[in-house]
């Protein structure tokens, strides 16, 4: 998937990888796509939570190797 | 959509407690919500600007895992404490978890605001050139003008 933006959440523990989801979104702009990379399980649910509560949209959520990858469009 | 607003009244300086407040406000922020901190008590001691003091004991804390079972008796030894902190901090680390001072910092960025107790400063006689200089000095009832209006609220 195409993307304009790579955060690497790997190795961070919550509530890193959602807030600096957060953070890495913010000089993106509306249709921008970010990948983000993260190690924490608890990162899936949240990641959809945070896309659910924000109004960014979750493209994708895939698990590669022990990683989870994630697609957000900023909104 | 109107924004969600959030207060938290972080009333402990423990090491362990004072992860919820900084954890949940910067969470929240990151969701778009207005978030208030209220520090009062004990809570004050996480405004200092030099956080290293901040410590858990393993003495009358029976849910702390510890990695040899331990008797009251030896946790009470002088130097207990920090090393508790210190195997704390370290789990802390290697579990990939934020540092106090960073999420304090993250909350910060994210324009959670940080309200010192006045009646409590005084009380413990705290020196605010101690603490971070992005606190607010007020009492109950103007915590209670944003708590009011808030969808969460917590005690911690």
């Amino acid at each position: 998937m195409n993307f304009n933006k790579e955060f690497d959440a790997s190795g961070m523990s919550c509530p890193l990888p959602i807030v600096k989801t957060k953070k890495a979104l913010v000089d993106m702009e509306s249709g921008q796509v970010l990948k983000v990379i993260a190690t924490d399980c608890g990162a899936v649910k949240d990641m959809q939570a945070f896309a659910d509560q924000t109004g960014n949209t979750l493209l994708s959520n895939t698990e590669e190797g022990g990683k989870y990858v994630f697609f957000m469009q900023k909104k | 959509m109107t924004t969600k607003k959030m207060a938290i009244i972080a009333t402990k300086g423990t090491l362990d407690m004072a992860y919820p407040p900084f954890i949940l406000a910067s969470t929240a922020a990151a969701l778009g919500y207005d978030v208030q901190i209220f520090f009062t008590f004990y809570g004050l001691q996480l405004l200092r600007k030099d956080l290293s003091n901040v410590m858990i004991s393993p003495l009358a804390n029976p849910a702390m895992p510890m990695p040899i079972p331990m008797p009251v008796m030896v946790q009470m030894l002088p130097g207990m404490e920090s090393m508790a902190t210190m195997m704390m901090k370290q789990k802390l680390k290697k579990h990939g978890v934020a540092s106090l001072t960073e999420l304090r910092d993250l909350c910060l960025e994210a324009d959670v605001k940080f309200v010192a107790c006045q009646m409590t400063v005084d009380l413990f006689e705290f020196d605010k050139s101690e603490f971070i200089p992005d606190v607010e000095y007020a009492g109950a009832a103007a915590f209670f003008g944003f708590a009011g209006e808030t969808d969460i609220c917590l005690f911690v």
